[in-house]
Parts: C-alpha cells; structure tokens; sequence
C-alpha cells in the first residue's frame, strides 16, 4: 500500500471519529443545558463542550457571554473556521477518501461523501428542534459509515482506517472526562445532588455509554464508577483501556501483513500493558487530571510514531 | 443559414413514426414508454450519479465546485453491421497512427521520403524533442486512443478527431452503462446488447502487456495530477477496477533510471505508468521545471527503456489537426490500404489552393488553428457576422499557415429527454481503442456525447453537453435449448 494511501486512511479514521465525537457531544450538552435551571449552569455546560474540544479556557474561569447555546452549537457543528467543527471534519474525511478511494469500499466512500453533503449546505443550527433534527441527521450518517466500514476486506487499508478511530477515541475519552471532572465536582454542590447526576448522565451519553453503565455496574449513577468505565473497562469501545488495546491488535495486524514491527508497535504495547497494571484507586491516587494530561501528550506521541513508522508524506 | 434537417439515427430523414431498419424495439419502447417515466428514471440516475460522486470539477468556476454531467435516459442505438464496420476502421486508423508515431520519433521513413513535409512534424509545437530516440516497449505509443466520430447519414461516419493523449470519458461509458442497466431492465430484456463491463480487464491486460522485458509480475500505477483535477473520478475509478495503485508524482521517485513508488513496507519497483498527465508536466528535468505533478528523471527512466509509459511521451504529434489533414496518407503510408474511416474534408490554407478555396467561402466554414482546442481562435462562418468574417479574413490572410478549414457538417440526431419532451439532438461518439503488444482491443460501446440545446453543435461537457448509454446490439444468435431447473432447498424456517 502507498503510504500516501495509509495516511489519508488513518487520517479518515481519525476525522469520521472527531465527527462521530462532537455531534454526541453537542447532542448531550443540549439536554445538559435544558435540564438546568439558571442561565450561568446552562452557559457552564456549553462552556466546558468548548474546553472538550479544544475551543476554549478550561473551566473555572471568567464566564464567557457568547457561550450560547446556539453560538456554541454553530461553532461545534457548522462553523468553517473552527478546524474541529462536525463540518470541517467531514470535509476533510471526504478530501483523504477522494484521494485514496480506490482502497475503500465502494460504500464506505459513499458514506462519507453523504455525510459531507448533508452538512454543506447547512449555514445555521437554527432552534432546539431544528438542532435536534440536525444532529439525528449527523448520528445516522455516523452509523451509515461504520455499518459501510463492515463491507470492508479484513486488510491493511480497514486496518489503517480503525486505527486512526482508536487514536481519535482514545484522545476525546480522556479529553471529555478531563474537562468535565473539573467541572463534576463545583464548589458547594453536594455528590450525588441532582446537577451532579446531569453531569454524570451527560457523559455517559456522550460516549454513547448510558446502557452499557447500567449493564456493566447494575448501580446508580456513582462518578468513581464513571470514571472507572472510562478508564478501565475494556468492554466499553470508547474506554481508554478499550482503545488502547484496539491500537495494539491493529498495529500488529498490519504487522503480520508487512512482515516487520517499529517504534508504534512498542509504544503502544508499553503504554496498554501499563494500563493493564493500573487500577482506578491508584489512578486517583496520583491524580486523575494528571493521568489524563500524560494520557493524551502519550497518544500524541504515538500518533507521530505512526506517521513516521509507515512513512505518512 | 436553413439547413435541411438532418439524419436521425432511430428515425432516419422522415422524421418518424417509422423507425429505420432493425430499430423497430426501440422506436416501440419509445412511444410506449411514458414520458414522466423516462424523466423520473433520468432524475434517479443524476442522484445515483452524485452520490456515487461521478463528478467533475469546472475550472474557474469555485461556486459549481463539482458537477455531474447530465445524463440522458434515451440511449443512442447501433446496429451490429454498423459496428463492425466502425471497428474496423478503428483498428486500422489507430495501427496506423502508432507507425507514425513509431517512424517520427525513429527513422522518420515518410519524412525522408517526401510523403510528408518535414515542418509539419519537426517544426510542429506538438512534437516532443525528448522524446526523439526513445523506443517505447514492445513499439508500442499509442496504447489508448479515443477516437471522435460524427455520423451524418446511414453509412457516413468521419474521424472528427484523433485523441492520441490522454483521452478521458471511459467512466461515463462504464457508469452510464451501469445506470441503464438499474433504470431500464426492460430494453436489455427484450434487445441482445454487447457487454462493455469487459473494458478495466482490456485495459489491464494493455497495460501489462507493455512491461518492459524481464519485469516479472509487472507493478503498474496510474499517476493522477491529484484530486483537484477534473477527470479524478475517473481516474480512481479506473485504478480501482484494475485493481492497481493510483499514485500522484511525489508517491514515485526515480534511483539510477529505475522508478519506484513509496510504500508502508518500503520502495517497489514500477513497471508501467498509465499517466494522465500532459507531457509539459510529465518529469520537471525536461519539460516546465515549476511541475510538481510529475517525477523527476522519469524521462530517463523511459528512455533508458526501464518502464513503459501510457500513451508514451509525444503522442500528441499524432492528434494535431494538421497532422489530421494528413491522416489519409499516413494510414494509405504504413498500412498499403486507403483509409476504411474517412476524414472531414479539411482545406489547409498552407497550401495556395486551399486558402483561395477557404477565403472564397468563409460563411459556410469552420476555419480552426492547427494547434487550438476548445473553440478559442475559431471561425463558425454561417453563424459569423459580416464584421468579424471580414476581420477572420485579414487574420487568416496575415498566418495562413496556421489555420485548417472544414464544411459545417450537419450531425446526426438522437431522441433526447427535453424540457418539451421527446426531442432530436445532435450527438457524436468516441469509442475507445487499446493497442496492445499483441492485439487491438475495442469495447462494444463508448461514449455519446449530446448537444442539449436545440440546434446546437457543442457536446462539450464544460459547455452544457451531456452523455448518453451507446448500445451495440449484439449479432442475432440461436435461442439455447430449454433444460430442466433443478429444485433448490427450500429455506429453513424457525418459529
């Protein structure tokens, strides 16, 4: 496989990812920001999807004004100029799956340019309603591409494609958790208390995982629990752990088909058998905030040993 | 100008309600096929066609940023007889340009001998110095050509042009195929038509079997100047059904004359490049050094005779209009034979007759530079005003060497879905032809361009032309005999 190809497969992955991750985002800070009463908790919630993804202070600071619902789901989701936006990240999937489309299935390319035409002529995401409307739109194309992803051969290029969404997941699950674990614990609001159980819920929904905690923990909503499963449970796709593990297989699939290993493949194994080692106790212990900071610099430094190792242009 | 009406290839000269001989099915389908039914099956296919992303991209025109080519449910029919007759003429028009191609770059035969003046071919902008010398793989340098044809009665088809370069629009021919196929079963149920599926393989087959000598399981690649270009689709789309890699020039490098393409597991080694890249961007050491589309030192790597390239370098020496006039000769030249396809009457105004005949009927002609394309420099003399026809006069007059005259042929018809419903418009046709080391090879088909306003000659997809299904039916064959079916299992059912 050229190694353009690899990267503009890897670099699908990763937007289609990005994509997937803010339209949940949006989507459960909606109802966050609905179910609170009090204009500064609705703005602290849109605030902090802002941190989530890059586009603004970590909370605690001064309250910004502009962060509106609608102003903030504009940025998220339609904005142009915000590199992050459900928009450019579609936009640039669609560009690396033109370019390498003769290594994806047919449905797949599909897919992803449906996706992209549905958000193109979109300038504005209107009321609550239309909002809604908006993002069931961005969730079922979602689905629409990692049901395509299924028709694809079990070879390098699906591979490379699911390794830049493991890299992606792995990053938004401790970026997400990170924002809000600052934010889950205000001053003065008791544990447990009614905001705290929003908070909760909106994470959870946010990564897709309301089932799945009830399921795994059969328990009320305990944010040491959360935590753990977002951390620790490999059943759950989006967990840290999950896609960690994720990165390693993929990388050693594509290490059988080249027949060589690198620099990716060792970091990445260190970094999941020390997360195998760890448990939430000893997490909390040393720091969540602190584990999840070395988390993410850690990732960004495999996703440069990735593009070193396979030669990505 | 009135001009008689022109030959209609369902209808014929009458118009209908008779359809000429051995279209009489069609003519049926037509008239019994509601006209919301065809204007719905059309509006399918156009949303097939973009989400597939059958596009194009126009240049210069940001706000369109990516079209599709309107597409036409009403096919455009030919009949066994009338292919085999183009065929032939195909296979020999396209040998023979190849042994011009060949002798120009090599021994220069009909040059020497007087056949053709030397500054026709040497002092032509087309002809490629670097490419003097070079001896393509297996004599092979035109290995795709398309040829455009127009028709204008039931037995009169000309060469309008020969695209001797990078010739594009095979994708439309395959997908067009592929929708009608989806939205009209029924003409494929009750006409025999000839399979065009068969061309990736074709084509694949061309392009191994041009590997320079001693390559073992040849590597080919189709280089693409990227996705910004306005034949990308077709490019991914050709690459995909070969199934072979589509590399852009900073994907392939070249090390002591051998070519290399960067890969995950390291450099492999390429045999064959089916380039569609101009020449002037082909390898910045020896044309336009700003290129970045290109490989450096792929010339080298061509004339060292390390790798095949596709078409070679410098066949567009073979599709320039005043090489065209002279296609009768060359064909007659290297094949012993007169030309089975004949060209449009063409004046040379480089030659005293030629102009004097030209000045004396500029209304009624097309004059075109020998070296333009896309309609710049051009005269259509019956829709000229008096004011530039005498202004066309004193340019032609001035540089006579550089212009070509031809009548203004009346272009045959096909039915086409139109606003007002059911309408003739005038078409041409360009199949596709691969030479190969061993054979020559043409699909059953090809791709039928169509004017869409009334009247109009233009077929160019940038100036509102649109395609159209090109149907070769099939020889007449023998029903095979009836055998017993043999029961399938019947499906499990659970509770």
């Amino acid at each position: 496989m050229l190694s353009r190809t690899a990267a503009n497969l890897y670099w699908i992955g990763r937007y289609m990812e990005r994509a997937e991750f803010t339209t949940r985002l949006i989507e459960a800070t909606v109802r966050l920001s609905s179910l609170s009463y009090g204009a500064d908790v609705a703005s602290a919630a849109w605030e902090s999807a802002l941190a989530v993804v890059g586009r603004g202070p970590a909370p605690g600071g001064p309250p910004n004004p502009h962060a509106t619902m609608f102003n903030v789901c504009k940025s998220l989701a339609l904005d142009e100029s915000n590199p992050n936006s459900v928009r450019t990240s579609l936009a640039k999937a669609r560009e690396n799956a033109r370019s390498a489309r003769n290594a994806l299935a047919a449905e797949v390319w599909q897919a992803i340019n449906r996706a992209w035409l549905d958000v193109r002529d979109r300038t504005s995401p209107g009321g609550v309603q239309a909002t809604f409307g908006l993002l069931e739109v961005l969730k079922a194309n979602s689905r629409g591409f990692e049901g395509a992803l299924a028709r694809m051969l079990r070879h390098d290029a699906l591979w490379f494609v699911r390794l830049g969404s493991a890299i992606e997941r792995g990053d938004s699950t401790a970026r997400l958790l990170d924002v809000k674990y600052y934010l889950l614990l205000p001053e003065g609001e008791k544990i447990g208390g009614t905001l705290d159980r929003d908070q909760w819920t909106a994470i959870l929904e946010t990564v897709s995982a309301r089932n799945a905690y009830r399921l795994l923990y059969k328990d009320a909503l305990k944010p040491w629990l959360v935590a753990e499963m977002l951390v620790f449970r490999a059943e759950l796709p989006r967990s840290i752990v999950g896609t960690s593990s994720e990165v390693v297989e993929l990388l050693a699939d594509i290490g059988d088909r080249t027949g060589r290993q690198g620099e990716a493949d060792r970091q990445a194994r260190l970094r999941h058998s020390r997360l195998l080692d760890s448990d939430m106790s000893k997490v909390f212990s040393e720091g969540l905030h602190e584990f999840l900071k070395d988390y993410v610099a850690e990732n960004g430094r495999l996703d440069a040993a990735i593009s070193q190792q396979f030669r990505f242009p | 100008m009135p001009r008689k009406r022109a030959f209609d290839e369902l209808w014929g000269t009458g118009g209908g309600p008779q359809a000429r001989a051995g279209f009489d099915a069609i003519g049926t389908w037509l008239r019994d096929t509601p006209l919301a039914d065809f204007a719905r099956r059309q509006a399918s296919a156009e949303a097939a066609f973009r989400s597939l992303g059958i596009t194009f991209k126009v240049y210069g025109d940001d706000e369109a940023g990516e079209r599709i080519i309107p597409f036409d449910i009403i096919p455009r029919i030919f009949t066994s007889q009338e292919w085999a007759k183009l065929s032939s003429g195909l296979e020999q028009r396209v040998k023979a340009i190849n042994a011009f191609v060949a002798d120009v770059y090599g021994p220069r035969h009909i040059i020497n001998d007087g056949t053709l003046a030397a500054d026709i071919v040497l002092g032509n902008p087309q002809f490629c110095i670097p490419a003097v010398g070079a001896e393509a793989p297996h004599g092979v340098f035109t290995h795709i050509c398309g040829i455009d044809i127009v028709r204008t009665g039931p037995d009169d088809f000309f060469v309008l042009e020969d695209n001797a370069r990078t010739p594009s629009g095979v994708s439309y021919m395959l997908e067009n195929r592929e929708a009608m196929l989806r939205l009209c079963p029924e003409l494929f149920a009750n006409l025999a038509i000839e399979p065009i599926d068969t061309y990736p393989d074709l084509l694949r087959e061309t392009l191994f079997s041009v590997a320079p000598h001693g390559a073992h399981e040849p590597v080919c690649v189709l280089l693409t100047p990227g996705q910004y270009n306005s034949a990308f689709y077709e490019h991914s789309f050709l690459a995909d059904s070969m199934g072979i890699e589509l590399v852009e020039g900073h994907d392939l490098e070249v090390v002591d004359d051998l070519v290399w393409m960067r890969t995950i597991e390291g450099l492999v080694q390429v045999d064959v490049i089916y380039r569609r890249i101009d020449d002037a961007f082909l390898d910045p050491l020896m044309f336009n050094p700003d290129s970045t589309l290109g490989v450096p030192g792929l010339m080298a790597a061509y004339r060292a005779g390390n790798v095949a390239i596709v078409n070679a370098p410098g066949t567009g020496i073979a599709d320039d209009k005043a090489v065209y006039s002279f296609m009768p000769e060359i064909v007659r030249y290297y094949m012993g034979e007169d030309a089975k396809l004949p060209n449009v009457e063409t004046w040379r105004c480089r030659e005293p007759e030629g102009l004097a005949y030209t000045l004396d009927h500029l209304e009624s002609l097309v004059v075109k530079l020998v070296d333009g394309s896309g309609g710049y420099g051009m005269l259509v003399g019956p829709t000229a005003s008096k004011a530039e026809i005498e202004e066309f006069r004193a340019v032609l007059k001035a540089e006579p060497d550089r212009y070509i005259a031809q009548p203004t042929l009346a272009l045959s018809t096909v039915p086409t879905l139109t606003d007002k419903g059911i309408a003739p418009r005038h078409v041409d046709f360009r199949p596709f032809v691969l030479l190969g080391a061993e054979q020559v090879a043409i699909v059953p088909g090809g791709l039928t361009r169509v004017a869409l306003e009334e009247g109009s000659l233009v077929v160019n997809s940038s100036q509102g032309g649109g395609t159209k299904d090109s149907l070769i039916m099939a020889p007449p064959r023998p029903n095979p005999a009836a055998e017993p079916v043999e029961e399938q299992h019947a499906l499990p059912y659970g509770r």
